[in-house]
């Protein structure tokens, strides 16, 4: 199933969802075939006007354009997704340097589609990482099951 | 030598704008650059800054400024940018600003931005900031030598003078047109009213709009962007050289504020976004009232604004208040007070809140002719500006001053 994972360029929930045997739902995967393509237009990106323009579909004209930018980007990953992981106060080092009213607005999107969302705290210890890492894998493993039935 | 501009910003990567801003800066000979940091300098630096913002990449602004701050990063001078409309980014990109001048010598400028970015919005800014960083000694020329003439190629006027000897000798503007045709008419009535011709003039300088264009015309000494040449004609202009001022120029176009130290530019924002805080609303004003524009102040200093209220970030919804107004039956004085208040509190709001006032004000350009925007201006500073004589011609006045450096005396 197709997992939206927030922050959306975090490496650990990507590998997460990739290892339980689901197909994460990630900044990198839309920016990569933005950066390979060859008639790059707005480095290092490449997200041009017409994409900010796109995330109007998500956010209306009042709202600054890194936010409707992002949402081009992020908005077809979140109708796409059938499943989502939301990770809540994450640090730099686990993947964020982002725009708080767009995790705002991801977050508010993904709960509208009443999609399946498991919503964890980012863990301070050890044991709240184990705690975190076993939260994902048990809701992975039920989105397979609820699959399959 | 490249400039490097350390960029402090949020969202001009989502906005598709970081190629802009990069080829604003190469366009002058400059780099942007961006001061790494670590993950526990972030953290480190939002407890020393003690501003906490929820968004990530604004942490980010931070720990970049308190890098630069510590000195731990090289760069020439900073850009701080962030998205038009985001109220936190707007309270970090000034809280930032502040921080970094009080920290260290390095010049800034700051830009809230929208996805319709091009560079040519930016070429002025980041051309000031390289003037101010190669251009230090020339910029600390305080006395005007030798015979030597300033163009100011402005969107609405273009302006003349010849200088001989620290002082004004000859002077003329006409509306702007052609801007060679205009150029050589107001340079040829300024050496008429001076008595010296083309030949005998040892350099010249160019600014304004038209600037290379001239440049390459009149084989100008000096090419150089309106920032700094026109905070250098003002605080000639003045007689204040020394110490600090805040320069307020409202142009045909677009507004600048300035701040200065020694007559060098250290902080500075041009109105972009917005067309209702400039002359040419002033122009529309007077148009509509059939008044000529000169006239309009004179009205304006007899009307009270608070008769007829204008309230508008726009000049097309600001027209339509004044006909409004009219409509009613307010009267020409009440309407043109009320027009020249909203051009005062539209520079207040939108750009004197990017700069830290310093006095004394001087304020500047063809609008600063306009007795109701002076006066308005001084009720919404609480502090009356300061007009020079001559206020129109800062431009080619800083144009001769500047210029005069590369005769070597």
């Amino acid at each position: 199933m197709k997992v939206f994972i927030d922050p959306p360029n975090s490496m650990i929930l990507f590998d997460l969802v990739e290892r339980f045997g689901h197909e994460p739902l990630s900044s990198m995967a839309v920016i990569q075939e933005k950066v390979d393509n060859i008639e790059v237009d707005m480095p290092p990106m490449n997200v041009t006007l017409e994409d900010v323009i796109k995330g109007l579909k998500y956010a209306g004209i009042e709202v600054p354009s890194g936010i409707r930018g992002r949402l081009a980007l992020w908005g077809p990953m979140i109708d796409a997704a059938d499943a989502a992981i939301v990770i809540e106060n994450p640090p730099f080092s686990f993947g964020c340097v982002g725009c708080d009213r767009s995790n705002e607005l991801t977050k508010y999107l993904l709960q509208r589609r009443g999609i399946p969302m498991l919503t964890v705290a980012y863990p301070n210890d050890a044991e709240g990482a184990k705690s975190m890492v076993g939260q994902i894998k048990e809701f992975l493993d039920n989105l397979g099951k609820g699959a399959k039935a | 030598m490249t400039i490097r501009i350390a960029q402090l910003s949020c969202g001009t990567e989502y906005s598709g704008i970081q190629f802009e801003i990069e080829s604003a800066a190469r366009a002058v000979g400059a780099k942007i650059v961006y001061p790494d940091v670590s993950y526990d300098q972030v953290q480190e630096a939002l407890d020393r800054f003690g501003f906490r913002p929820k968004s990530q990449q604004l942490q980010l602004m931070i720990a970049r400024a308190v890098s630069l701050a510590d000195e731990k990063y090289d760069a020439d001078a900073v850009f701080i940018t962030t998205c038009f409309r985001c109220a936190e980014a707007a309270l970090v990109r000034n809280e930032l600003r502040r921080f970094i001048q009080e920290h260290t010598r390095l010049p800034v400028v700051t830009y809230s931005f929208t996805e319709r970015l091009k560079a040519s919005q930016l070429l002025t800014r980041m051309e000031a900031l390289v003037t101010i960083v190669t251009r230090k000694e020339l910029l600390a020329r305080e006395r005007q030598t030798g015979l030597t003439a300033g163009l100011d190629s402005g969107s609405s006027t273009t302006k003349a003078v010849v200088m001989q000897d620290n002082k004004i000798i000859g002077k003329s503007w006409t509306a702007s047109g052609d801007v060679v045709q205009s150029a050589t008419q107001v340079l040829e009535e300024a050496m008429k009213q001076a008595g010296v011709e083309l030949k005998d003039i040892e350099a010249i300088g160019t600014t304004g709009y038209g600037r290379f264009t001239l440049g390459k015309h009149f084989n100008a000494k000096l090419v150089q962007e309106e920032l700094t040449v026109n905070s250098k004609g003002a605080v000639w202009l003045a007689d204040r050289q020394r110490g600090e001022a805040t320069i307020i120029d409202i142009g045909g176009m677009d507004n600048k504020a300035i701040t200065v130290r020694d007559g060098v530019p250290d902080n500075f924002t041009m109105g972009g976004i917005c067309a209702g805080a400039s002359g040419r609303f002033l122009e529309m004003t007077a148009r509509r009232l059939k008044v000529e524009i000169g006239e309009l102040g004179d009205y304006a200093v007899r009307g009270d604004w608070r008769n007829a209220k204008m309230n508008s970030y726009c000049s097309v919804f600001g027209i339509q208040d004044l006909v409004t107004n009219l409509g009613a039956g307010k009267v020409f004085e009440d309407v043109a007070a009320a027009a020249c208040r909203s051009v005062a509190e539209q520079v207040y709001e939108q750009q004197l809140q990017e700069i830290d006032v310093r006095h004394p004000i001087i304020q500047v350009g063809g609008t600063s002719l306009n007795k109701g925007l002076v006066k308005a201006v001084g009720e919404v500073l609480g502090e009356e500006p300061i007009v020079p004589k001559d206020s129109q011609y800062i431009g080619a006045v800083g144009g001769a001053l500047l210029s005069s450096g590369f005769l070597g005396d």
